[in-house]
């Protein structure tokens, strides 16, 4: 669990990227931060590894506060994933991903082998470990990023904006293949984006931040679409546009959602025996298969 | 043309190589003073240039004060270090490791701050100490600007060592001198050319060892991409190159 | 001190001899610069070839080459002529670069849409790829200028008479001020030069006035080489 404590970050040169900020990140959930640049969502994570310290404040980890832990250790003890990668460039990919594990002494074969062993659970061909970033394409960087995350088996995981920069259809592989892995790690993940969609895609509890990381609203995404709090918050969810107004339009035999713009979001499984490709989940209960990526 | 024969046969004259005045010696006696005077201006601008660059500390002085020994005239400089200290190597070592400090300097900085800052930051981020920054980080990726440097000094201290003759009794520049005062072409042209193939073999050895020392990662695959926004580059501070003598 | 004030004729002279000695090294290098540029910048092939002929040109040593010089293009040693054809081969191996650069980093989208409103190619290369390169050709020019003013000095050695005569004539007779003078001497012009070219700069091209990004700094101050040499 991590808990900040009425923490306030402010620069050198006057700007308040943080004012008051207080909030749980319950353990082995995945907690979204979102907001739009300048909100103070990387100023937050940052404090939560001593990149920044605040200026008041207090930030906790399982009851210990970070600001009495060596922050070289406590950054090697937690994972850290960037929007573009921060792979060192001179490295392979297999050197990139032991690059913690060496520093902290850990024999090189074996940090080799385990560095092998990230490359097949975040979804990479081995045959890549010898490359060097500069010729991977972005998707493949930031899997390695994930993998350098990892590597030190941490109980917590810093992501900001790890798919900012790759193109749509690759951002939506690797949400799907965060999901999946998060599944299978169950990691505390502080995950920060502007990206609405990701938010609600990625999150079991989500954190909307206006100017100065105040919460504007905090919840589950169903309670946040359900009953956003205001005004800001329901045109960040684009509430208000209708966007997320689906309703259902029969076609060809299936029932698709559509949103208020007549784009399809999902497609409906499960009510109708045997209806549409998935007719093989027998569940009473409709449940939402995506269509390819969240339309926005 | 002529000339250029009675070059090469006092080139290939054997009078003019045993002793301490032959061709070795002071092909020797210039080799010897343009590394000793690289060793020494290293061992100052290298700590210095990697604490600016690591820190982005106090690199304005280090612009202004390189730039105004760049803007001083080598020779001015020799002369006047010359009657300070009196005629001999002193005057040189002293001249010539002042003029090659700021290259090497800038290229030592420059080396460092054309390092990604993201990656920096993910250094950073990740765990590693300061010290490990500098050591796995900035070093590799900053040392082809380095070698860059120490390239521009070589070339500046081997081209000025033979300006040096001027005042000190060594270096192949005294057959330049010496020609001149007995107006003996044939010599003056030799050693022109042996001063200027010198100068060629070490640009091409550290040509070399430039492109030897990028790392692998960067020098193979596509260029880094969005080059002006991540990085700690400003203008005005590639590593200044300017003539030697 | 005394030396200085009853010499000011003779500082002045030697000025005037140096000035004559760099200008037209810095005129001649960037005009003949502009085709060999263009030309490394134009045809791929050609870009190695013409920028290591110029690398190695800049690597080889001053005082070497106003030996050879004589020999090669018949210039007498002591000649002014013989000190500004060497100045010249400097500059023009350095500008050469600067112009290739400045050349390529004409944002492609403008060339190609001058191209797409009727500009000849001629017309193209005067009318927007020069102007546009514009800021890097005056970075390079700044350089010249302030290493031909330097460099210059060294024909005193050999007997061409400059601010650098100050620095064999104080040398040989004891005198410090004389070499101090020279030395001052030596900075200020190039600095003037600098604030010439700057100025010219500004003249020429209006429309970088606002949004300068090199600062006006004197590029002897801050040395800026907007290319890093190499002889690949
Ligand atoms: N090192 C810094 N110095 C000064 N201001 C900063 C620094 N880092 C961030 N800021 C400012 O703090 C605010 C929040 O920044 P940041 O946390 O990066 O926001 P976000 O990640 O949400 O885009 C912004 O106004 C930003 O300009
Ligand atoms: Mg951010």
């Amino acid at each position: 669990m991590i808990e900040f404590r009425s923490v306030t970050k402010e620069f050198p040169d006057g700007t308040l990227a943080v004012d008051d900020f207080s909030l749980t990140v319950p353990s082995h959930r995945t907690t979204v931060l979102v907001g739009s640049s300048g909100s103070g969502k990387t100023t937050l994570l940052r404090m939560i590894n001593r990149m920044v310290d605040p200026t008041s404040g207090t930030i906790e980890i399982d009851g210990v506060s970070v600001a009495s832990l060596e922050p070289v250790k406590l950054r090697r003890s937690i994972g850290y994933v960037m929007q573009n990668s921060g792979l060192l460039p001179h490295r392979t990919v297999v050197d990139n991903v032991a690059t913690v594990p060496l520093l902290r002494g850990v024999p090189r074969r074996t940090a080799r082998a385990d560095a092998l062993r990230l490359l097949d659970t975040v979804g990479l061909d081995r045959a890549i470990a010898d490359r060097y970033p500069s010729q991977l394409s972005g998707g493949q960087q930031q899997r390695v990023g994930v993998a350098r995350g990892l590597a030190v088996d941490p109980n917590i995981l810093l992501m900001d904006e790890p798919f900012g920069a790759v193109d749509p259809i690759v951002r939506a592989e690797l949400q799907q293949e965060l999901i999946r892995l998060q599944h299978e790690l169950g990691k505390t993940v502080v995950f920060v984006t502007h990206d609405i969609d990701e938010a609600f895609l990625l999150g079991d509890q989500i954190a909307i931040l206006r100017e100065g990381g105040r919460i504007a609203q905090l919840g589950t995404p169903a309670e946040i679409l359900a009953n956003p709090a205001d005004d800001f918050v329901a045109s960040f969810v684009g509430a208000d546009r209708g966007k997320r107004a689906l309703h259902v339009e029969s076609q060809d035999g299936s029932d698709v959602l559509v949103d208020s713009d007549g784009r399809p979001a999902g497609v409906l499984v499960g009510q109708r025996s045997g209806a549409g490709p998935s007719g093989g989940a027998r569940s009473d209960v409709p449940h939402i298969v995506p269509t390819e990526g969240p339309p926005r | 043309m002529n000339y250029f024969t009675d070059a090469v046969a006092w080139l290939l004259d054997p009078a003019h190589y045993p002793g301490p005045t032959g061709i070795p010696a002071r092909l020797g006696e210039q080799l010897l003073f343009t590394v000793v005077t690289l060793v020494l201006a290293s061992v100052i601008a290298i700590p210095v240039g990697f604490l600016i660059g690591h820190t982005g500390r106090g690199r304005g002085i280090a612009v202004a004060t390189s730039g105004g020994l760049r803007a001083i005239p080598t020779l001015g400089l020799l002369t006047l270090v010359a009657l300070w200290i009196g005629i001999g190597l002193g005057a040189p070592y002293v001249a010539l490791t002042v003029l090659a400090i700021p290259p090497i300097l800038a290229g030592a900085y420059t080396g460092f701050e054309a390092v990604n800052r993201a990656t920096i930051d993910a250094a950073r981020a990740v765990g590693m100490t300061e010290l490990q920054i500098v050591r796995h980080v900035e070093i590799p990726l900053g040392l082809p600007l380095l070698i860059g440097g120490l390239r521009s000094a070589t070339l500046q201290v081997v081209a000025t060592a033979t300006l040096a003759a001027y005042v000190a009794d060594f270096g192949l520049g005294r057959f330049l001198f010496a020609g001149l005062k007995t107006n003996d072409y044939a010599q003056m042209l030799g050693g022109s050319i042996l001063v200027i193939l010198l100068a060629l073999v070490l640009e091409g050895l550290f040509a070399g060892l430039q492109k030897l020392v990028v790392p692998r990662g960067v020098a193979v695959g596509r260029p880094p991409v969005d080059r002006k926004a991540s990085t700690r580059r400003r203008p005005g501070m590639e590593p200044a190159i300017t003539k030697g003598i | 001190m005394t030396w200085l004030w009853s010499n000011l004729d003779l500082v002045w002279l030697r000025t005037l001899d140096h000035i004559v000695l760099s200008l037209p090294p810095i005129l001649l290098s960037f005009v003949f610069a502009l085709p060999l540029g263009w030309l490394a910048n134009r045809y791929r092939p050609t870009r190695g070839a013409i920028l290591s002929i110029a690398g190695l040109f800049y690597a080889i040593p001053s005082l070497p080459l106003l030996f050879i010089l004589p020999v090669i293009i018949g210039t007498s040693l002591r000649s002014p002529a013989n000190l500004i054809a060497a100045l010249t081969l400097y500059g023009l191996a350095l500008m050469v670069r600067v112009v290739a650069d400045g050349l390529a980093s004409v944002d492609p989208d403008v060339r190609q849409s001058a191209t797409a409103v009727g500009f000849s190619a001629w017309s193209r290369f005067w009318l927007v790829e020069l102007p546009l390169a514009g800021p890097v050709l005056l970075a390079g020019v700044r350089v010249v200028a302030v290493s031909t003013v330097s460099l210059a000095t060294v024909g005193a050695v050999i007997g061409a008479k400059s601010l650098g005569s100050l620095f064999t004539d104080g040398f040989q007779r004891g005198i410090q001020v004389e070499i101090i003078t020279g030395i001052v001497a030596t900075v200020l012009l190039a600095l003037v030069l600098d604030g010439a070219v700057v100025l010219l700069g500004r003249v020429l091209m209006p429309w970088t006035r606002r949004t300068r990004r090199i600062r006006p700094a004197p590029a002897a101050v801050l040395g800026p080489m907007p290319v890093v040499r190499s002889v690949a």
